[in-house]
C-alpha cells in the first residue's frame, strides 16, 4: 500500500490547522472523504483538496510533501501510525501526541511536542521555542515519549517537562529545562542563560560546559553514574549522534538545583 | 532400567507449584556481583523454614547484562506471591542494596510485577531519582559509594519446586563425588536452581514426625544407619544417600536438569560405587507434578 500523501499546492497567507489529518481520524476514510475535510485557515474553513493534492491510501503512513511553516498542529493528539513531513512544519507539531511517530525533514516552529504523552518526534532540522513544554497557562508539559532535534532549538526547551526525553544535537537558547518537574533533556551543543531555571526534578545532560552555572545550583562533585550507559543504550536505534558510542560517557560533574525553587532536586550533569 | 551398572528405580519425583522470580545483579567485577548474589540467595535452601528457596542460576557476561557490567542471575521461589514479594524485598534491601558497586535489574518479565526498587527507593530519603528508559522504570538511590541503580519491578511467574533425585552409593565420598558431577552438569541448564548447599542435600525429609510439633523429619527409609531397624529402602551395600532438589520455571526445565544430572551420575557408574538412582515422592498425594525417572531417561 502506498502512503497517504498530501502534496502542498501553495503556501496560504494565513496559518492552517492541520490537526484533523491524523491516522486515527483518517483510517476509515476514502480519498474523496479526506479531500472534503474542512481545515481552519485563518478565519476561513477550506477543504483539504484546496491546499493539497492527495494520493495513496495507507493512513498508517501519512506523508506531507512540500510542507511549510504555515502548517500548524501537524500530528496533534496522534494515536498510532507514522507521519513523514518533507519540508518545514509550523507550530505545535506533535502537540499532545499519544503514540506513533512523526519525522520532520525540515524545521519545526514553536511548541513542538508540547504536552506530548508518548511516541517519537524526530526533527531533522531546527526547532523553535518551547519544545516539549506545557502550553501557556498549563503546568504539565510533555509526559512521555522521545523528541530528537538534530539541529538547534530555541528557548524554554522542556518548560514544565514532566517525563520523557528531549535530545538535541545542536545548541539551545535561554531557560533550557525551566520549571522541569522530571524527565531528561540532553543537549550536545551550547546552552544559553538561566539553565534549569525553577527546575524541581529531572536531568539536564550536557556535553558542553555552560558559560555560567546558575548560582542556585550547587556543585555535588564528579561521578561515574550507572544509569548513563543504560540511557545511551536506549538511543541505539536512533539515527543520531546520540547513538554514536564516541559521544557517550558516564563520567559527569553533578550540580543540583534550582535551590531557589521549593523542591530543587533537579540535576545538571555535565560531561567531564 | 540399568545405566552403566546403575539401577534406575521405577519411581517418580513429586513436585508442587510455586511462584518464582529472577533478578540480575551486576557490579564492578564478577567477584562483587557474585558476593552480592551469594548473600541474596543465602539461607534459602527450603521453604520449610527459610521462607523461600533461592539460588544462583548462572554468571552473566557484560554483554548479557543491562548495564554492560559483569553480572549474576538469581532465582527465588516461594509458595505464594506475597511471600515471594516479601522475601525479594528484604533480600534485595539487605544483600544487594548494601553490596558495594551493585546494581539490580529485572531478570524476567510478566504481567505480575514484583516490587524491586519500587519500595527500596524510600531508602533515598527523598533524594532518589526515577528514570523511565525504554518503558522501564529505574530508581537511582544515593548511597555512600555513589548511586544504587535498581529497576522498579521484576516479574513473577508460575513455577515448580521440589523436583529431585537420590543418589545411592557404596560410600559417602562416592555419593558426594557423583552429586558434584551432577551439579556441575545441571548448572549449565537455564531456568533451574538447586537451592541446597552446593546443590546437594544430605538430610532428605519425610512428611510428619513422632513429635507433634514437627511436620517433617528425617527420611529414615533412606538413612543407611537405620537399615536394620526401619522399613528401609536400602540394600546392604548402600552406605550413603544424597539428594539433589531442583526448582525450575517449567516442567521441561526440571526434566532437562534431572536428565543431565542423572546422566552425569551414571557416567561414573557402578565401578565408582554408584548403585542406584531413586526419587522422593509422597505417593502422589502432595504435588501435581510427577517426574518419572524412566520417562526422563528414555
Amino acid at each position: 500500500m502506498n502512503p497517504l500523501t498530501f502534496t502542498s499546492k501553495y503556501i496560504p497567507q494565513q496559518r492552517v490547522d492541520l490537526s484533523p489529518l491524523v491516522y486515527q481520524q483518517l483510517k476509515n476514510l476514502t480519498l474523496a472523504d479526506i479531500a472534503e475535510i474542512k481545515l481552519q485557515n485563518g478565519k476561513a474553513l477550506i477543504p483539504v483538496s484546496e491546499l493539497f493534492e492527495l494520493s495513496g491510501e495507507d493512513a498508517q503512513h501519512i506523508v506531507i510533501h512540500s510542507s511549510h511553516d504555515k502548517l500548524d498542529f501537524i500530528g496533534k493528539n496522534l494515536i498510532g501510525g507514522k507521519m513523514t513531513i518533507n519540508g518545514d512544519a509550523g507550530a505545535y507539531c506533535g502537540l499532545g501526541m499519544k503514540s506513533g511517530e512523526i519525522i520532520v525533514n525540515g524545521n519545526v516552529g514553536i511548541f513542538a511536542a508540547a504536552e506530548m504523552k508518548q511516541g517519537l518526534l524526530i526533527v531533522n532540522g531546527n526547532a523553535g521555542d518551547f519544545v516539549g513544554a506545557a502550553l501557556i497557562g498549563n503546568v504539565i508539559g510533555m509526559k512521555g515519549g522521545m523528541v530528537l532535534i538534530r539541529g538547534n532549538a530555541g528557548e524554554r526547551i522542556g518548560d514544565h517537562l514532566r517525563r520523557g526525553m528531549i535530545l538535541i544535537e545542536g545548541n539551545v537558547g535561554d531557560y533550557c529545562g525551566s520549571r522541569m518537574t522530571a524527565g531528561t533533556i540532553a543537549v550536545m551543543g551550547k546552552t544559553g542563560r538561566y539553565l534549569g531555571y525553577g527546575m524541581r526534578r529531572g536531568t539536564l545532560l550536557l556535553w558542553q560546559k555552560p558559560l555560567t552555572i546558575p548560582a542556585t545550583f550547587n556543585d555535588c562533585g564528579s561521578h561515574s553514574l550507572a544509569f548513563l550507559p543504560l540511557l545511551f543504550k536506549s538511543f541505539q536505534s536512533l539515527n543520531s549522534l546520540f547513538a554514536d558510542s564516541n559521544y557517550q560517557f558516564n563520567r559527569v560533574q553533578r550540580y543540583v538545583g534550582d535551590l531557589a525553587e521549593n523542591i530543587g532536586r533537579g540535576e545538571l550533569l555535565i560531561k567531564l | 532400567m540399568i545405566i552403566n551398572g546403575v539401577v534406575i528405580d521405577q519411581t517418580f519425583a513429586e513436585a508442587f507449584p510455586m511462584k518464582a522470580t529472577r533478578v540480575i545483579i551486576t557490579a564492578q567485577t564478577e567477584k562483587w556481583a557474585m558476593i552480592s548474589a551469594q548473600a541474596m540467595s543465602g539461607f534459602a535452601t527450603s521453604v520449610i523454614a527459610c521462607g523461600c528457596e533461592a539460588g544462583i542460576e548462572r554468571v552473566l557476561s557484560p554483554e548479557e547484562t543491562p548495564d554492560g557490567r559483569p553480572g549474576v542471575s538469581v532465582m527465588i521461589f516461594a509458595m505464594g506471591g506475597k511471600g515471594l514479594a516479601k522475601q525479594l524485598e528484604t533480600r534485595a534491601g539487605q544483600c544487594v542494596l548494601t553490596s558495594p558497586t551493585s546494581a539490580l535489574f529485572a531478570g524476567i518479565h510478566s504481567d505480575k510485577p514484583l516490587p524491586l526498587g519500587k519500595n527500596l527507593r524510600y531508602f533515598g530519603d527523598g533524594f532518589q531519582i526515577a528514570k523511565l528508559i525504554q518503558g522501564r522504570r529505574y530508581w537511582r538511590i544515593p548511597v555512600m559509594d555513589g548511586e544504587f541503580l535498581t529497576e522498579a519491578t521484576t516479574g513473577q511467574v508460575d513455577a515448580i519446586g521440589g523436583g529431585n533425585f537420590l543418589v545411592l552409593a557404596e560410600s559417602q565420598p562416592q555419593a558426594l563425588a557423583a552429586c558434584e558431577a551432577a551439579i556441575a552438569a545441571m548448572q549449565q541448564i537455564p531456568n533451574v536452581i538447586m537451592p541446597f548447599p552446593g546443590g546437594v542435600v544430605r538430610s532428605g525429609s519425610k512428611v510428619g514426625s513422632k513429635y507433634k510439633t514437627l511436620n517433617a523429619s528425617t527420611n529414615d527409609a533412606f538413612c543407611p544407619t537405620l537399615k536394620g531397624i526401619t522399613r528401609t529402602e536400602l540394600s546392604n551395600e548402600i552406605e550413603s544417600v544424597m539428594e539433589i532438589v531442583i526448582d525450575g520455571l517449567t516442567k521441561s526445565d526440571i526434566n532437562q536438569a534431572m536428565r543431565v544430572g542423572i546422566q552425569a551420575v551414571c557416567e561414573l557408574g557402578a565401578d565408582q560405587g554408584i548403585k542406584r538412582i531413586s526419587a522422593g515422592n509422597y505417593g502422589g498425594k502432595l504435588g501435581p507434578f510427577h517426574f518419572h525417572l524412566h520417562e526422563i531417561l528414555a
